[in-house]
């Protein structure tokens, strides 16, 4: 990574975790960059869906989904620094294992004027045996 | 001639309906970090998401942060699911009000998938939200579900999911 790549995840870094939702969550951003990013959410246990087995609630998995997916949109070199959700679909595949981090990958594969189309998935270890997927549409914000 | 039973007490229909409410709502984690509670008129359920300063996700604007909107929206579909799912028990009375507690509840339902549409900018103070189920099927449902703040009839976020039901008998 150079030294401008480290300033980069730097700024974004301080910019994702000064959002208060996100920091309640505990998210943490791994990589950014070229309209991709990676967070990860450490288990805890004010998170948990199902209090029979501790399993981590849809809902915080959406969030974290969200968060990814919007930063995948601001780090895209055609949008501006800012994006609003306009839609977001989630799959839930299997239920993430207790205690592990989630980590969510978003990467912003196409975007129009207006809108910039997401996809994400989200694994608690094995990327190729991922817990959620989604797919999400976001608006572009230029600059005028 | 038989005579029918007198109609129970309305005190005593409350609390069991209460009763199996908090057991469902209460036992789960998020949602009391999220601040989700629910009210109840007869069988109609609105659930109640009080602002705290932890839901926003854009400061500058200020806005709630789209994932506790669809976390909150899907809090609302599953409860309400539930709920018109054990109604009948808890109207029969085998539901105990007595001995019910969130480790005895039958399970949830699972999340198949879920889909939020934001429609306006979630603003720094209460929501609401109301589910309807569409299609309660053996093995799987469908739930409609739509928030709102100041304005019943301006809707911030609708969602739909698709949940995969628990199975009645104990697993």
């Amino acid at each position: 990574m150079t030294e401008i790549d480290q300033e980069q995840l730097r700024i974004a870094s301080e910019f994702i975790e000064a959002l208060p939702h996100s920091r309640a969550l505990g998210m943490r951003l791994v990589s950014i960059g070229d309209g991709e990013a990676v967070i990860e959410m450490p288990y805890a246990d004010h998170l948990v869906g199902d209090p029979a087995t501790g399993v981590i609630h849809g809902g915080a998995v959406s969030a974290l989904m969200d968060t990814c997916g919007g930063a995948s949109v601001m780090c895209h070199p055609e949008t501006g620094e800012m994006t609003a959700t306009l839609d977001l679909r989630i799959d839930y595949m299997r239920p993430a294992v207790p205690g592990r981090t989630i980590t969510a990958r978003a990467t912003c594969y196409h975007v129009t004027r207006s809108v910039a189309f997401v996809r994400a998935s989200a694994s608690d270890g094995d990327a190729d045996d991922p817990v959620a997927a989604a797919t999400g549409a976001f608006t572009v914000e230029r600059p005028e | 001639m038989s005579e029918r039973p007198p109609p129970e007490p309305v005190q005593v229909v409350k609390q069991r309906r209460d009763a199996a409410l908090r057991a469902l709502v209460g036992g789960v984690p998020y949602v009391g970090f999220l601040g989700i509670s629910f009210e109840r008129h007869g069988d109609e359920l609105t659930a109640l998401m009080a602002y705290d300063d932890k839901l926003i996700g854009n400061p500058m604007l200020p806005a709630l942060h789209g994932g506790a909107t669809a976390a909150f929206l899907e809090v609302a579909a599953i409860i309400e699911l539930s709920w018109s799912w054990l109604w009948q028990d808890i109207e029969s009375g085998r539901i105990d009000p007595d001995t019910i507690r969130a480790e005895n509840l039958p399970r949830l339902p699972k999340t198949i998938d879920f889909t939020v549409d934001y429609l306006r900018t979630g603003l720094p103070r209460d929501a609401y939200a109301r589910a309807r189920v569409t299609r309660s099927g053996r093995r799987y449902a469908s739930v409609q579900v739509e928030a709102w703040q100041d304005n019943r009839t301006r809707p911030f976020a609708q969602a739909m999911g698709h949940f995969l039901m628990p199975s009645k008998r104990p697993e």
